[in-house]
């Protein structure tokens, strides 16, 4: 090995392998010459699938010329035998910001939020920066190079992190001995996308990640516009649709997000390659029904410091789980056939990638798919297939040479070459003898070179009484010191290791500056033995390998935390017996009756019911209730407010459902089976809103009601007129300035869809076709309002473009103008008792409830609280209280009525024969402030369950306790002290929360 | 079920239909009066049938059954049920009047260090928010400071006065300390995580509050001729006259919090908060600790948590043997407070009896803000500061008021919002309560 590599660096020398032949030359005369080098004696690894045991590889000029185990070797050619070492195609990172450094930002430091984007002849959104290129902002570091290279990556796609469009990476071989010229492989090689905003900018839309799924959605819509109709130069769509047929990446994030991140790809034909979901393993099918291909981060966390108990009582079982089970996700993904590469993306730094990948095939990751994740499919998910990914003909002469096969955990790499050239060369430790005694002339002392298990002492001195020097090893070198006594000075030594018999050859400095060369044999030499010095981590390799199976990796549940289940409940035949039933129908409460469910829908309703399948539930004393429908909540979103501009009918909250927020299980702990997850209220018209089943456990898909209507939210007042903060530059800021909005906004709307029915060639606009849905009637308005006067304002703004609101929301002085509601049509949706939270509740009374009921408006109680949400059965009592309403009226506030309200009551809402079996079984009367539920049925399964909740809390308490013994036992072994714990911090929303 | 029925002469003869002002407070007792046939809800646990309750001047002079003989006005009130005034603990009602109004704002002033802030001067007794408290059976509050490490000083008020010196009943009873905390939110606008992170500042944070003790102690001894209003409102907690209101809610602070203040020689403890109180009961009840426990309808602190955590601590302190009062803080914590009833209610729901719940709101608040000489149980001799209830108080479903005294002054149950409710219900002709 050795051999070789001196004769590697002359080589070094002579070739420029792609100087390019129109370059002038002045320094020196203008010649070149490459020759031949081939590595014989191989196993060459062509691809993870393709093996030759004995072959050779053949390079010149940076380029492979033949690979093969009959490859004809030329007398030319400079031959180094591999002695059965292993050659691999060096690695391919699709994603990587290497070199390419993001700009400073443009302004700030203004007094309100800037609407406006900052550039002229670009995209309206300055988050939209499809013309970027990475090369632009490209220096190649040489830094980074040296630590891409000593993880085995040889070639990085590589881009400007920047934005929601990124433009377009560039890829380069990260060879330091060539120039930009002759490593840039592709300048122009992708196009790139994210959710996240540009920093180059502070235009302040999108400001959610609803909205930067809108956003790009009408992205596509333009460009399609602008491709066959453009009049005006964008250059930012130019770009954009130049490059669509590159590959395109999309940095995701979580496994939800990768999963909406499909979602637009799959909506304008554009695959997206996806970066991110590392928690994939979550929800592997759904991530596995995109048909997409990935690139998989490996930034497994690290362990939590749990040595204080208080502080580690902090940690949520989801936080020490996802320790547990993130290394299995690369291994989840080849199981399912999914398509990834694995990056450097996401850690810390590059350094700690192999430590990661060891632990992914730890967890079961076949080596084989470790070896494509990192080659092949990078390869070819960059389209650079025909240079790179592995060792054939033609392609790019990058290559890892290995002592043994790869991932294997005492394996070496001895050496990296890109474009023909080694780099990362690792010095062989050379084998030493077990001793060597070496005298000197003259003197009485003599050295002791030891040799323990590849741990080398040294000793000096007369007879027994030894000095301990100090010694190293580089290579074929020894290095030592040792205090001379006698002489009071330090004596000095350099020897070179004879491979064929172990001999020494070295010479002693002394103190003096005299020095005397020696030759030394071993006095002992045990063949056999491995003294190889600079072995990382020697000890764990026995350890690991024994340690495979024994890796305890926790149960994925639904949701995957807390209170999560292995299985998803299932549908039963359920037979209620001798229940008080509260219909929520002219049948009023109907006491010792059976109620029966099947296909989760209710079957029957009667006394002395039975079915032979059905499990039965003894409901004697108990009540059984519709389920609770909360017509107003951000419980299950990620994010609520879409403020970025005064309208966003745009937005779909049903894209950013957040099927884990916990509040989900503790709403139905209070009996609550559905809600309409709204959009907030920082703009007059809001966006989108999802109407979901509170399943505990299932995907946000599943969460989702199937045809569920159609609404949006609106709002009025202070919120929208951003009264309580600091903005002053957007309209409106006057309830006046809301009438106009709306207003102008509808005529658009109108004037959109008569050229859309007209026939002529049409801009798609989400925002103008969400609102032209409701001047069809197709979609329903839920307006957050308080006060009476804009109340009414909406009604006549509604009626003068000949449709209704459907539902006002807060409503708190509905009271005030109930009449003028009822002969509108419009539904109320209200608090039970809040008020003076600001100045345009000072006038809400908890008796608004009771008056509108009377006057004739569907009323309802809603939450918009995620505590409040789950008692509402309570705030509906409490209009029993505040303006005596009859307790099946305040029931109905709750259930019916929001069901009404929601134009679900053909579905739900009640307890009538063929309607969804969302029920609840309380202990007690439903409006008693003792009540509690018992059992929450949701499509004939039960989500919630009172004696489970026990069995869940039991095994949460188990599981936590497990990981936290795993966690100190990990610690242990590993000596870190690990990453202090953290306390989740959950974002209570409501319409005001803006984040 | 549409409830109806009269206010008595008595209470009708003191509303003056005044528009938006708010109510008159009601004039001192002038004769006897006898309430007769209700079930007493006495506060202490026991719970007296078809009783006569008489009070005069302001004092209950004689409860009973049939062996009670009526004097004064007799008023009728067989089949409700009569409790002790509720009482709003560590309360920041009458110092704000609309929280988004920044004009109405009185509850937190600069600084971290303030327990010389009094609040007693800044209540507004004439608040629409004090009001409405009273159809629900809160008669009575600790008007606290909020914010800071010291928030400053308490005072007790009744909720019917014209004035914050009328209103007094105790003035100046506690410094409140907000026990720093182990854990920090993370600043995540400046880049931070927004999740909680180890609070490297704790021990300091803590020095500087026990400090703040020891030179009270000094102070004491040396008698300087500058006065420090600082100390000066601290002197009163090591002589024991001022109670130390600490809020805590985890194991770790809540026992650093006792014993430092025990060691620092602080006599009168009482916990605000306590939500890990449930795991270190013994030590609670070894420093004879008692607790002011935060607003049950709240959220469980962290995922994990028990979906009842909130609902069932009072329940499990109670039954620990601690002292247990409920308060209302949290977001929209005034108007909040006119639930407190319901608290008890819902908390008796999860394992007290409806006497014991009715305790969280009453005696043992009374008792743990010093002031259950006269308040907080329906005994001979202490003030005539109860309600009238058509049903059961703690159940939302049945808190129907009819009556409310505070000193036995008969107050005006309507409010604000009544008013108004009863003029939009005239407007659209539609019957109302009464």
């Amino acid at each position: 090995m050795k051999k070789y590599l001196f004769s590697l660096i002359t080589i070094g020398i002579f070739s420029s392998a792609f100087a390019q032949d129109y370059f002038p030359k002045n320094d020196q005369l203008k010649e070149n010459y490459d020759g031949l080098i081939a590595f014989t004696n191989a196993v060459i690894h062509i691809d993870a699938d393709r093996e030759i045991d004995s072959g050779t590889l053949l390079i010149r000029s940076g380029k492979i010329i033949s690979v093969g185990s009959n490859v004809k070797i030329p007398d030319h050619a400079l031959v180094h035998d591999m002695d059965g070492k292993h050659i691999y195609p060096s690695f391919v990172d699709a994603y990587t910001n290497f070199g390419v450094s993001i700009p400073k930002s443009e302004g700030g430091g203004r007094r309100s939020a800037q609407y406006e984007p900052n550039r002229e002849g670009f995209y309206w959104n300055d988050h939209i920066r499809a013309e970027q290129q990475a090369v632009d902002h490209f220096k190649y570091d040489e830094k980074t190079a040296q630590s891409m290279r000593e993880q085995g990556f040889g070639v990085v796609h590589s881009l400007l992190k920047d934005g929601i469009a990124r433009g377009s990476g560039l890829i380069v071989a990260l060879s330091d001995e060539s120039s930009d010229a002759d490593r840039l492989l592709e300048t122009n090689a992708s196009q790139c996308f994210s959710f996240e905003k540009s920093s180059q900018s502070s235009q302040s839309y999108p400001g959610s990640l609803m909205g930067a799924m809108a956003l790009l959605r009408q992205m596509y819509h333009d460009a399609n516009w602008y491709q066959n109709n453009g009049t005006q130069t964008d250059q930012t769509l130019d770009a954009l649709l130049a490059n669509r047929a590159k590959p395109a990446f999309f940095e995701a994030g979580d496994n939800a997000n990768a999963l909406r991140a499909h979602s637009i790809g799959a909506q304008f034909n554009q695959p997206y390659i996806i970066v991110g979901a590392s928690d994939g393993y979550e929800y592997l099918n759904e991530i596995a029904q995109t048909k997409a291909q990935f690139v998989l981060p490996i930034n497994f966390p690290e362990a939590y410091d749990v040595t204080d108990p208080y502080y580690s009582a902090q940690l949520s079982l989801e936080d020490l789980r996802r320790w547990n089970q993130a290394p299995i996700n690369p291994n989840k993904f080849a199981e399912q056939n999914i398509k990834f590469s694995l990056s450097t993306h996401d850690l810390k730094s590059p350094k700690s990638f192999s430590e990661h990948l060891s632990k992914a095939i730890e967890y079961g990751l076949d080596p084989k798919a470790a070896l494509r994740a990192l080659t092949t499919v990078p390869a070819a998910q960059l389209g650079v297939s025909s240079m790179v990914g592995s060792l054939e003909a033609g392609k790019l002469a990058n290559f890892l040479i290995s002592d043994k096969p790869l991932f294997s955990k005492d394996s070496q790499m001895q050496s990296h070459w890109i474009l023909g050239k080694p780099y990362n060369i690792k010095l062989q430790q050379q084998k030493t003898s077990d001793e060597y005694q070496i005298a000197i002339a003259g003197r009485a002392a003599r050295f002791v070179v030891e040799n323990k298990d590849g741990n080398l002492s040294l000793k000096y001195g007369e007879g027994d009484s030894l000095e301990t020097g100090k010694i190293t090893q580089d290579g074929q070198w020894l290095k030592w010191q040792v205090k001379d006594k006698d002489q009071n000075g330090v004596l000095r030594a350099m020897a070179q290791i004879n491979p064929d018999n172990l001999e020494l050859s070295g010479q002693i400095f002394f103190q003096d500056g005299a020095s005397r060369s020696f030759v030394a044999s071993p006095t002992a030499f045990t063949p056999g033995i491995n003294p190889n010095a600079e072995n990382d981590s020697p000890g764990d390799t026995n350890n690991s390998s024994s340690q495979g199976s024994d890796l305890e990796v926790m149960p994925i549940t639904y949701p995957n935390m807390g209170y999560g289940r292995t299985q998803l409940p299932t549908q039963q035949t359920v037979l209620f017996k001798n229940a008080t039933v509260w219909t929520g129908e002219k049948e009023g409460i109907l006491s010792n009756t059976d109620v029966l469910v099947k296909n989760g829908k209710i079957q029957a309703i009667g006394t002395g019911l039975s079915d032979k399948g059905a499990r039965i539930i003894d409901a004697t004393g108990k009540h059984l209730t519709a389920g609770i429908i909360d017509e107003h909540t951000h419980i299950a979103a990620l994010t609520i407010n879409e403020g970025g501009q005064n309208s966003s009918a745009e937005v779909r909250i049903s894209d950013v459902v957040n099927p884990k927020d916990i509040s989900i299980y503790r709403n139905l702990a209070g009996g609550v089976t559905s809600a309409q997850i709204l959009h907030g209220s920082a703009n007059p018209i809001g966006g989108q809103s999802a109407i979901i089943k509170l399943k505990w456990g299932a995907s946000a898909q599943e969460m989702l009601y199937d045809n569920a209507p159609k609404f949006i939210k609106f709002a009025l007042g202070e919120n929208v007129k951003q009264s309580n903060w600091s903005s002053f530059s957007r309209y409106p800021q006057t309830r006046m300035g809301v009438e106009q909005l709306y207003i102008n906004y509808f005529n658009r709307a109108r004037t959109y869809l008569d050229n859309k029915k007209s026939g002529a060639p049409y801009r798609v606009d989400e925002e103008l076709e969400i609102l032209g849905e409701i001047l069809e009637g197709e979609r329903f308005i839920s307006c957050h309002s308080y006060v009476q006067s804009e109340i009414n304002m909406l009604m006549k703004v509604a009626e003068s473009f000949d449709f209704r609101v459907n539902t006002f929301t807060h409503i708190l002085e509905g009271y005030k103008v109930a009449d003028k509601m009822a002969q509108h049509g419009v539904g109320g949706s209200t608090f039970s008792d809040w008020w003076a939270y600001k100045y345009e509740v000072k006038d809400a009374i908890p008796f608004n409830a009771a008056i509108m009921a009377r006057a004739g408006v569907t009323t309802a109680i809603n939450s918009d609280d995620d505590e409040m949400a789950r008692r509402l059965n309570q705030e509906a009592a409490k209009t029993v209280k505040y303006g005596g309403m009859d307790e099946e009226e305040a029931w109905a506030m709750v259930t019916i009525n929001p069901a009404k309200l929601l134009h679900l009551d053909n579905r739900t809402g009640s307890i009538k024969k063929g309607k969804d079996a969302d029920l609840v079984l309380w202990n007690e009367h439903p409006l008693s402030v003792y009540a509690h539920a018992e059992k929450t049925m949701i499509d004939g399964a039960f989500y919630f369950d009172i004696d489970e909740d026990q069995a869940l809390r039991q095994a949460l308490q188990k599981e936590k306790n497990q990981l936290i013994q795993m966690m100190l036992s990990d610690q242990k072994s590993s000596g870190s002290k690990g990453r202090a714990p953290r306390k989740r911090d959950r974002i209570k929303f409501e319409c005001e929360t803006i984040n | 079920m549409n409830i109806k029925y009269k206010f008595s002469v008595l209470i009708l003869s003191l509303v003056a239909v005044t528009g938006f002002a708010q109510q008159t407070p009601a004039p001192a007792q002038s004769e006897a009066i006898t309430l007769a046939g209700a079930t007493v809800h006495v506060g202490n646990g026991s719970v007296i049938e078809n009783a006569h309750l008489i009070f005069k001047d302001g004092k209950i002079i004689a409860l009973g059954q049939n062996e009670i003989t009526p004097q004064g006005q007799i008023v009728n009130v067989s089949g409700q049920h009569i409790y002790p005034g509720i009482i709003a603990p560590v309360s920041s009602l009458g110092l704000v009047e609309i929280d988004a109004v920044r004009q109405s704002k009185d509850d937190d002033e600069l600084g971290e260090y303030g327990p010389n802030i009094r609040s007693l001067i800044a209540y507004n007794a004439e608040s629409q928010v004090v009001e409405s408290m009273r159809p629900n059976g809160v008669l009575m509050a600790q008007i606290t400071p909020q914010g800071g490490v010291f928030s400053g000083t308490s005072s007790i008020v009744q909720l019917d006065a014209w004035n914050w010196e009328d209103a007094a009943v105790k003035a100046d009873d506690g410094v409140h300390l907000h026990w720093p905390n182990t854990y920090r939110r993370g600043r995540w606008w400046m880049g931070e995580d927004r999740g909680w992170k180890p609070n490297k500042e704790y021990e300091n944070q803590v020095e500087t509050i026990t400090d703040y003790f020891d030179r009270t102690k000094a102070y004491i001894a040396e008698k300087p001729e500058v006065p420090n209003q600082a100390i000066e409102a601290l002197v009163g907690t090591l002589d024991g006259t001022k109670k130390v209101y600490v809020y805590a809610d985890g194991v770790r602070e809540i026992m650093d919090a006792v014993s430092q203040l025990k060691n620092h020689g602080v006599l009168q403890i009482v916990l605000v908060g306590g939500y890990q109180s449930d795991q270190i009961i013994p030590f609670l009840k070894r420093h004879d600790i008692p607790v002011l426990i935060d607003r049950v309808h709240s959220l469980p602190q962290q995922a994990d948590d028990d979906y009842d955590k909130p609902f069932k601590l009072p329940v499990l302190l109670t039954q620990g043997g601690l002292t247990v009062g409920l308060n209302a803080r949290g977001s929209m914590e005034r108007m909040s407070t006119r639930n407190l009833p319901f608290y008890a209610g819902h908390t008796s729901g999860f394992g007290l009896s409806a006497e014991d719940a009715l305790k969280l709101v009453t005696s043992n608040t009374a008792k743990i803000l010093g002031i259950d000489a006269d308040y907080g149980t329906l005994e001979v001799g202490k003030s005539a500061t109860l309600f009238v209830s058509k049903g059961d108080a703690l159940d939302m479903r049945t808190n129907q008021l009819s009556h409310a005294f505070i000193d036995g002054r008969a107050l005006s149950l309507e409010t604000h919002q009544t008013e108004l409710y009863q003029r939009y219900s005239e407007k659209y002709g539609q019957q109302t309560q009464d």
